[in-house]
């Protein structure tokens, strides 16, 4: 073994399911993914992070192989999505970032049909519904129609529908966008489990929690572009420092405020229409020098960094703007 | 790079009944409300028209009908008529909200099966559907009289063949609409002046002479002249297949266009 192959983590290229060179997608003279580069491994869970519009859906579309690509190249699971879109398609999962259940059917029904589609036996289907109702917890809803179940039961429907052909990558756009807060957090249970599983999973979202949940690899998507690459820890120590001191301050001193604060010496801040935020190592210390300069904010808050200021720092604005 | 070897993707026809037992899933909810319709729209058709006013008509001699009870002359025509009704309607709001407002479709799309085969999956549902609704009402024409001969059993396939002919083009067109808008628009201003002057009531050759060619390029009027020729006895080889041509033509035309339009609109 070569002594420059020994530094670097070698990813062994049966294990990479997909590979994305200067992928490109335009809708006439709108370029929503503006070439673009990414793998992705098998077993690990990736995301694409960005606010509505950055091209993520584009991107998922396209991987799901119901969008032809406008530039560049794409491979899935060693297929060409234009040439071979049926054979690609019979082994992803897709959970669309809207419901696409046949409101009208029974759960179990549902994903009889989904069955069907991918041509599989009555036998082993009926098996798998019994398995996945269960896993995500719909047994008892299963000859329910589907129209009056809540926001979260349809999710976990569609989660089981996506996983009747037992796909080798599930793709989940914006998975929790709109559920309340014991849905998502059901939601993401279920996905915890399937990437212990060991399943393949790509996800969109404008939630840092989830990235930081779920992810163990993600990109920054701005204006069809990757901003930037890693897993979350690694982006916040690229783009952020390990603390951050929030301050908030009366409205009538928050500008006066702001001015001041240019003397403590932060790696960088941000003024928010209704906080301050000062990045540095050591918050607590960075408190102290702010006292010292004679301010009083009505509350201060020491935490560690997190994705959303990364993403404040790449594209300059907030992730759920 | 994985590289998996794939069987090959099954045949279109294969992944086309997939989408089919789709409809059928769907469609065993509501059979029973849409038998009683396709019984009795031509109970109230034939009993009203052919013989409520079929009395009147004959009266005055049925020379311009052929020789036949007018009965005998407007059933076959609202055969083919119903099948263009029902061909129109089964292509226009459940292709709308399949794409639009329940998204089945893009269900449908993440799956395997190819836009085409979702579009040939739901012709072959509305070729069962016009298949039941022209059987029944071949049935009904029976009870009333209006069936003479055992052969009158093959204006049923023409009947299917004339709601192909709308179903297939309509579909395609249907399929690249986002707003129910444009249904009304056909439902006005193709579905009811075809269903009045396409010869089902009367004979074309009495509306003007200048207007009579505007008929003849109607795929309603083959569908019309097809089922009551056979109805009558009186169809000629080269009748059938000028008429049987035409509207096999304007079907595949359809199948062909509405691959596209599905392909643009589920693959964009």
């Amino acid at each position: 073994m070569s002594d420059a192959a020994g530094s670097v983590a070698v990813v062994p290229e049966s294990d990479i399911l997909v590979r994305a060179r200067g992928l490109t997608k335009r809708f006439g003279d709108f370029t929503a993914v503006d070439g673009i580069d990414f793998e992705l491994r098998r077993g690990e869970a990736f995301g694409f992070l960005g606010p509505n519009g950055a091209g993520k859906s584009s991107t998922m579309r396209m991987l799901g192989c119901v969008s032809p690509p406008s530039g560049g190249e794409l491979t899935i699971l060693g297929m060409d999505p234009v040439t071979r879109g049926p054979a690609i398609r019979a082994r992803l999962g897709v959970v669309p970032q809207e419901d696409t259940l046949d409101v009208e059917l029974t759960v179990r029904e549902n994903l009889l049909i989904y069955g069907r589609y991918f041509g599989l036996p009555r036998q082993v289907i009926r098996e798998r519904i019994e398995r996945l109702l269960d896993f995500v917890q719909l047994s008892d809803r299963a000859a329910d129609h589907v129209e009056p179940l809540s926001g979260g039961l349809k999710r976990r429907l569609t989660i089981a529908r996506s996983l009747i052909n037992e796909p080798d990558i599930l793709l989940l756009d914006e998975p929790t966008t709109g559920l309340d807060p014991q849905a998502r957090h059901v939601v993401w249970d279920r996905l915890f489990r399937l990437k212990q599983q060991g399943v393949t999973l790509i996800l969109t979202t404008h939630y840092m929690d989830e990235a930081e949940q779920l992810c163990d690899r993600l990109v920054v998507m701005d204006h069809g572009k990757i901003a930037a690459e890693g897993s979350p820890r690694e982006l916040i120590g690229t783009y952020s420092t390990p603390e951050v001191l929030e301050l908030r301050f009366d409205p009538s001193t928050h500008e006066q405020a702001a001015e001041k604060l240019a003397a403590v010496p932060a790696e960088r801040m941000e003024v928010l229409a209704d906080r301050i935020l000062l990045y540095i190592t050591d918050g607590d210390d960075a408190l102290v020098s702010v006292h010292d300069l004679g301010l009083d904010p009505v509350t201060s808050l020491v935490r560690r960094s997190t994705l959303e200021d990364v993403f404040l720092r790449l594209t300059g604005r907030r992730l759920e703007d | 790079m994985v590289v998996v070897t794939q069987p090959r993707s099954p045949w279109p026809v294969v992944m086309a009944w997939r989408e089919f037992r789709m409809w059928l899933t769907d469609y065993r909810r509501t059979w029973k409300g849409s038998i009683y319709s396709s019984l009795f729209n031509p109970l109230l058709y034939l009993s009203a028209m052919g013989l409520g006013l079929g009395t009147l008509v004959d009266k005055h001699g049925t020379g311009h009908l052929g020789g036949v009870s007018y009965l005998m002359f407007l059933a076959p025509g609202l055969l083919a008529a119903q099948a263009m009704q029902t061909g129109i309607g089964e292509c226009t709001y459940p292709v709308l909200g399949s794409v639009k407002w329940n998204r089945t479709y893009q269900a449908a799309a993440a799956s395997p099966l190819r836009p085409g085969d979702i579009f040939h999956g739901h012709q072959l549902f509305v070729a069962m559907r016009l298949l039941m609704n022209c059987g029944m009402f071949l049935a009904v024409m029976a009870v009333f009289g209006a069936a003479r001969s055992p052969a009158v059993i093959l204006a049923v396939p023409a009947a299917v063949l004339t709601g192909l002919a709308f179903a297939a083009p309509i579909e395609a067109w249907a399929i690249t609409q986002n707003k129910d808008s444009g249904f009304s628009v056909v439902f006005r201003f193709v579905l009811v002046p075809l269903f009045l002057f396409s010869g089902t009531f009367f004979p074309v050759t009495q509306l003007p002479a200048w207007i009579r060619p505007v008929a003849y390029i109607t795929p309603l009027w083959h569908g019309v002249a097809l089922c009551r020729s056979i109805s009558l006895g009186t169809l000629t080889a080269g009748d059938a297949f000028l008429h049987a041509g035409y509207l096999l033509a304007i079907t595949v035309a359809g199948l062909l266009a509405g691959q596209r339009t599905y392909r643009r609109r589920l693959h964009a």
